[in-house]
């Protein structure tokens, strides 16, 4: 190892060790001053992200080729640090409002972003595992926050069990794709399966592993029981950052190793796809009708977007779709992540002592009382259902277009139907807020304010010009192959 | 190729069979007069008493926790100094940041009061 290896994943040293460094100063900032943890972090995150943005989408290899750091991570580094920022900003008051702030919750924040990053630079499948654990063993930590609240201890140690088991599926998965070819680096893998040497069988069952690993942790149906209890369980901050920067780490991973590893694979690999796709679509959007618990719906809703994803992932292995599935899939990633942390804005405020205001029926008149408020969660549930003059709009049409050039019409169909059972629930939160007399208590907070108004800002400005925003997600993929 | 494994399965198949012959017989055979004694979990041993879902001090735990941390700082260690030599300047900058990076968790324990015993 030299100083150039350091050099390369600079961002990434600088991020994990400002974490211990927080972590260590926390110990001697007073109880009733936590607001400086957090400030550090949130200092340390702006940081990272100038370090990130001016390294730039140069391709690079560092520590013998296991870390490889491309446009494809710059994308996805921007995702997660701006990620981090919105959590920060939406922890901070809440943690304070619910008599949970300790400062160990920022450190971990840290933490868990490192893992994601490591994620995206991952070209060798240990790097890959080594990576789900720091970003997942933080994350579980961060859903039993509230540790004297029994729902939230619950959720930790859910997501504990179902991830330390998805953890060791991957892990299998790795084991064997070593023994099929004695690499476990990616460009080896892809050397012995250009080669056709190898045990095929074994390809085929480590792949499918590594799929179902995955597929726990971006929540993908039927690997999904756990994602609603964990989601209503933890701390509402936990619970948007864990459902948007694990899910995206999940589904780098399922990119960088399927695009590039596994595309012979794909006569035996692209009907599970299909199905799961499907499934997923299906089982989240109709789930989410039922929920009265707005935590719940998200939960839902956040499967059914993963169905969306992955449907666009469906046609990875057809060369000529495959870096567009990828841009369509990086886009919507963001309408996503942007849109996510809107609504669990709007719902921080809303949420009082004791788990209460957290119902769907609570909502009533938030329209009315709080236009600015009511206006931003409208805007952030008709991205979600896929409005038009809205970035999620853009997403679900690129979403959609891949997967018919793909060839894949038939689950586009299924796709664009359970978008219109979607509309049902996400436009009920927006009936509900303005047709319906209430006085819902707000517990205002300019951080979160923030949040939700930038990111409403965002969503519907960006949407203007989605064209130079998949220009950008276009160019992350062409550096990745 | 997997006929090479059919003899596993008459053994699995034999296995489950000879269990299967072995339970039915004791079961429809065998004489079955239960007392209170027999039906305890131990039948042999002390009595039990209080509750089975008594709460038991966890204290220990963090001391087990922390031994994990010099555990570890140990497995590195050992098989760096052996090969301390070839390694150079940078295997010991590497080393003292590694170490530094354990002793953070440790000076996070102790200040967290993980050390005190009452």
């Amino acid at each position: 190892m030299t100083i150039n290896d350091l050099n390369t994943i600079l961002p990434l040293v600088v991020l994990a060790g400002w974490s211990v460094v927080v972590l260590l100063a926390d110990l001697w900032i007073p109880k009733d001053r936590k607001g400086w943890t957090a400030a550090l972090s949130a200092v340390g995150l702006v940081v990272v992200l100038g370090l990130t943005l001016a390294r730039g989408g140069t391709v690079q290899k560092a520590f013998f080729g296991t870390v490889l750091v491309d446009g494809f991570a710059l994308y996805l580094d921007i995702i997660f640090l701006v990620g981090g920022l919105a959590g920060i900003a939406l922890a901070y008051d809440y943690l304070k409002r619910m008599e949970l702030e300790r400062g160990e919750y920022y450190p971990l924040l840290l933490i868990a972003i490192s893992g994601m990053m490591l994620m995206t630079y991952a070209n060798d499948l240990i790097i890959v595992f080594l990576a789900l654990e720091l970003l997942s063993l933080p994350l579980y930590i961060m859903a039993g926050f509230a540790r004297f609240n029994l729902q939230s201890e619950e959720a930790a140690l859910k997501y504990f069990l179902l991830g330390s088991f998805a953890s060791g599926l991957v892990l299998y998965g790795v084991a064997l794709l070593f023994g099929a070819s004695g690499h476990t680096d990616l460009p080896g893998l892809v050397n012995t399966m250009r080669a056709g040497t190898g045990n095929q069988a074994l390809f085929l069952f480590g792949a499918a592993l590594l799929l179902v690993g995955f597929s726990f942790k971006t929540g993908i149906v039927p690997f999904h029981m756990w994602m609603p209890d964990v989601y209503q369980g933890a701390p509402s901050p936990a619970t948007a950052f864990m459902s948007v920067g694990a899910k995206a780490a999940g589904f780098a991973a399922l990119m960088r190793v399927f695009v590039t590893v596994f595309p012979s694979l794909s006569d035996d690999l692209t009907p599970i796809l299909w199905a799961l796709a499907a499934i997923t679509m299906v089982v989240g959007n109709v789930l989410a009708i039922s929920q009265k618990n707005i935590k719940r719906l998200l939960a839902y809703s956040s499967i059914a977007q993963s169905g969306y994803l992955l449907m666009a992932f469906v046609p990875y292995a057809n060369a000529e779709v495959s870096s567009d599935s990828i841009a369509a899939m990086l886009f919507y990633l963001l309408a996503y992540t942007l849109t996510t942390f809107g609504a669990w804005a709007v719902i921080i405020q809303m949420e009082q002592q004791e788990r209460r205001g957290l119902e769907v029926a609570d909502y009533a008149g938030l329209g009315k009382r709080h236009p600015w408020l009511g206006l931003a969660m409208t805007i952030f549930m008709l991205s979600f259902t896929g409005v038009p003059l809205t970035l999620g709009f853009w997403g679900k049409f690129y979403l959609f277009s891949t997967a018919v050039e793909g060839g894949f019409v038939g689950l586009a169909l299924i796709g664009l139907l359970t978008s219109v059972v979607s509309a049902f629930y996400y436009l009920r939160v927006v009936v509900v807020m303005y047709m319906q007399p209430g006085d819902p208590p707000v517990k205002q907070n300019r951080w979160v304010n923030l949040t939700a108004l930038l990111a409403a800002a965002v969503v519907v400005g960006l949407a203007f010009i989605p064209g130079s925003v998949l220009d950008l997600a276009l160019q992350a993929v062409l550096q990745l192959q | 190729m997997l006929v090479e494994y059919i003899p596993l399965l008459i053994i699995f198949l034999l296995a489950f069979f000879v269990a299967l012959v072995v339970q039915g017989l004791g079961a429809g055979f065998g004489p079955r007069r239960p007392t209170e004694r027999k039906g305890q979990p131990y039948e042999s041993g002390m009595v039990p008493y209080g509750p089975g879902t008594r709460r038991i001090s966890v204290r220990y735990y963090l001391v087990a926790v922390l031994f994990i941390l010099f555990d570890i700082e140990a497995i590195f260690i050992l098989p760096w100094a052996v090969v301390y030599r070839d390694l150079g300047v940078s295997g010991l900058v590497l080393m003292i940041v590694f170490i530094f990076i354990l002793e953070a968790a440790f000076v996070y324990a102790w200040k967290k009061g993980a050390l005190e015993w009452e």
